[in-house]
């Protein structure tokens, strides 16, 4: 009940201080739409290849806009000083990454919600909401399970913003082919598609499980 | 068996009294000697730090009672900020080991967060957040009973009261200064380190701050502190310990101190 209650304390009051200070979700959400328009004009999209295409696109810009979140959630209470503050209270540490994670894929979340009309319009592609969701859910949370320990572990270091993309990009690439894929499937339904979404989930769960272990040794000394 | 009764939070009453079997207090695993009118202590012992290949700490063996005030004074570089740190559990030592109330800070790290109250020389408060909102965090944090009110009374006590609703962001140093030893005191630990709890402050703010140390001294905690400021130090604590380049190299009773001599010898050692 405890743990609980201090995973919502922690994320009350990451959600407040960007609701007041707007640093990420204004310049994610930007991020994001203008990757979306760049490639929206250097593809020549027609109606026979926007399904290859669009998919790729929108995941790059999701995958992008949010490593630019992820390096500032942690990274900014090391500026602050607070994460030690953090460290110094009787929190248990896994309680501190999973509000982390939380308030990460919810700021992912919103912009993704942002987003994601924008490319059905910019693409001209439907936007198969009840399908998608699924996939932008568990695709959204395997690249915040491991953005979130990794920005930890780049938020101590001084080539934070080069460090992290380099350390999650590769981490990621699984979920990111399953999501583009799954995404493929919606538009140009195929013939012995693999289980896309299970992968995906499947990756969520050991991220999760060794991301949840390994952080209090990620964020002490 | 450990009792950790002790560790819950009891806003503002005496504090009681860690335990093992048959009332008596095991210092890291060793009997107590100390007077029963001492029932905090925090203790170190040979406590070493190097970063990289620059030693920081040089064994240090540091004793605290309950109700005693200490100052830790040393130039810059001397190791001050790197000991309290060590002695709230942010930073690991190298070598040696350190008991808060009995417990180890290094293996009982957890327990230990529930005894000590740390002010640094940042605030660490969350800029964004309003005085209140921050106390209401770390009491959230520290799973503090009654938040509001004791929350509410901190205020009043470091003269905030009208500041409870205001960012962070917007107060003043000295204001600032002071949310961070009413946070510091939000869960009534046993034992205060505080770095340099002076800065920024005002006659008023020093005066307000000076009167709550009283107060948690009175209740049998402890305060380890560190200053730049010699008179200070004569006027804040019970004993004077200096620190140069890692070493305690001076330990004696406010007692036997004056102002000039405190200041000659500070001078000769650091």
């Amino acid at each position: 009940m405890i743990f609980l209650e201090q995973v919502i304390a922690i994320l009350w009051k990451d959600v407040r201080y960007e609701l007041r200070s707007k640093q990420m979700w204004t310049g994610m959400g930007l991020f994001a739409l203008l990757v979306l328009v760049i490639f929206n004009f250097t593809f020549d999209l027609r109606v026979d290849n926007v399904a290859a295409i669009a998919p790729g696109a929108l995941w790059v810009a999701f995958v992008f806009a949010s490593l630019l979140g992820l390096g500032r959630t942690i990274a900014a209470e090391r500026e602050i000083g607070s994460m030690d503050r953090l460290l110094l209270c009787p929190v248990d540490r896994k309680a501190i990454y999973l509000a982390k994670l939380l308030g990460n894929m919810l700021f992912i979340g919103v912009v993704e919600i942002v987003a994601l009309p924008i490319f059905a319009a910019l693409f001209n592609v439907p936007l198969f909401v009840g399908a998608l969701l699924p996939i932008v859910l568990l695709s959204t949370l395997g690249i915040a399970a491991v953005g979130t320990l990794f920005s930890a572990m780049a938020a101590a270091t001084r080539a934070r913003e080069l460090l992290l993309p380099i350390l999650v990009f590769p981490l990621i690439v699984p979920i990111v082919i399953g999501a583009v894929r799954a995404t493929g499937t919606l538009l140009a339904p195929a013939v012995n598609e693999p289980p896309w979404l299970g992968l995906i989930a499947a990756f969520d769960v050991i991220f999760l499980t060794v991301s949840m272990l390994t952080f209090e040794y990620v964020i002490e000394e | 068996m450990r009792n950790f009764a002790h560790l819950s939070t009891n806003n503002g009453e005496m504090y009681s009294r860690g335990t093992l079997s048959g009332g008596q207090v095991y210092p890291c695993g060793r009997p107590d000697t100390r007077p029963a009118s001492s029932p905090f202590f925090l203790e170190a012992k040979g406590l070493k730090k190097s970063f990289g290949l620059k030693p920081v700490l040089r064994s240090i063996d540091l004793t605290l009672s309950g109700g005693e005030r200490v100052a830790l004074l040393g130039a810059n570089g001397a190791g001050k900020t790197t000991l309290l740190r060590i002695l709230v559990g942010l930073t690991k030592p190298g070598a040696g080991s350190a008991c808060i109330d009995g417990l180890d800070i290094v293996r009982d790290a957890q327990q230990v967060r529930h005894l000590v109250g740390f002010v640094a020389h940042q605030p660490y408060l969350y800029d964004e957040l309003t005085a209140l909102e921050n106390l209401y965090f770390f009491g959230k944090m520290y799973t503090v009973k009654n938040i509001q009110e004791r929350a509410s009374l901190l205020l009043d006590k470091v003269g905030l009261e009208k500041s409870a609703r205001e960012r962070v962001a917007v107060l003043s140093r000295g204001q600032v200064q002071r949310l961070s030893l009413a946070r510091a005191l939000l869960h009534s630990p046993h034992h205060l380190l505080l770095d340099e709890p002076d800065t920024g402050l005002d006659q008023k703010g020093r005066d307000l701050v000076e009167a709550l140390l009283e107060e948690h001294t009175a209740r049998g905690g402890t305060i380890l502190f560190t200053t730049h400021q010699l008179e200070r130090a004569l006027q804040m604590s019970d004993s004077i310990i200096m620190l140069n380049k890692g070493r305690i190299v001076f330990q004696k009773k406010r007692a036997d101190l004056e102002l000039d001599k405190l200041q000659k010898t500070y001078q000769e050692v650091t």
